[in-house]
């Protein structure tokens, strides 16, 4: 909790330039460097948080971040992309990611992403980031 | 350098561009912001292709870590090329 509020006082110094100031306690989808999605969804009908992940992929609701771009994550989950089968969602939890290791953080919009068929969605795994 | 080419790109806030990474997806969006670190922050995105990338499907707005990017595509009138020529050659000397 004390390092949380650290990493949220962090974020308030921050106000030039494309920050994450925007994206805190929403729900985001991360892109990290080796490919993986992560990412965490509310649920309005159930009243507590849902998870759903695929590994190149993450999910989650931001929490803290600094000028390195380290973020924390709260209930998170992985969405994992295959061609053999839909997404399948992988429940992490609480996860700090270290800023190098991050490609893209995206705001996710609740409508678009409750209107996409998870479980028909087959694809590729992202490609690991090649410097 | 750096701060050479961080004045360039806050000059084309608010233009379309197309920001292709180093994992070799292509986002197309309207540049919202630029720091330091050529970090950037799209609105309105789109992933260039969409069938073979789903990935990013329900994200509209994003930030993309600087040390990630490999090209910006810029608009064509969005390049002086005078102007950079002149701005690089003054800090090859040195300021």
């Amino acid at each position: 909790m004390i390092e949380f509020q650290l990493f949220r006082a962090l974020s308030f110094e921050m106000s030039t330039g494309p920050g994450l100031e925007s994206l805190v306690d929403q729900t985001i989808s991360v892109i990290t460097n080796d490919g993986r999605n992560i990412v965490f969804q509310w649920d309005p009908n159930l009243q507590h948080y849902s998870f759903v992940f695929p590994l190149p992929n993450a999910k989650g609701i931001l929490k803290g971040f600094d000028q390195a771009t380290n973020i924390i994550l709260d209930e998170s989950h992985e969405r994992v992309y295959s061609t053999k089968e839909g997404v399948q969602q992988l429940v992490l939890g609480l996860y700090i990611i270290r800023g190098d290791n991050i490609s893209v953080v995206g705001e996710l919009d609740e409508e678009l992403d409750s209107a996409l068929d998870l479980s028909n969605l087959r694809a590729h795994p992202l490609k690991p980031v090649i410097h | 350098m750096t701060y050479l080419f961080f004045s360039y790109f806050k000059d084309l806030v608010g233009r379309e561009v197309t920001v292709e990474l180093k994992n070799d997806l292509a986002i197309r969006g309207t540049l919202h912001s630029v720091d330091q670190y050529l970090n950037i922050k799209l609105e309105n995105t789109r992933v260039v292709d969409q069938d073979k990338y789903p990935h990013m499907l329900s994200v509209r707005n994003c930030f993309i870590r600087g040390s990630v990017v490999r090209y910006v595509q810029l608009p064509p009138d969005g390049v002086d090329i005078e102007l950079l020529h002149d701005a690089t050659r003054r800090e090859a000397r040195g300021g």
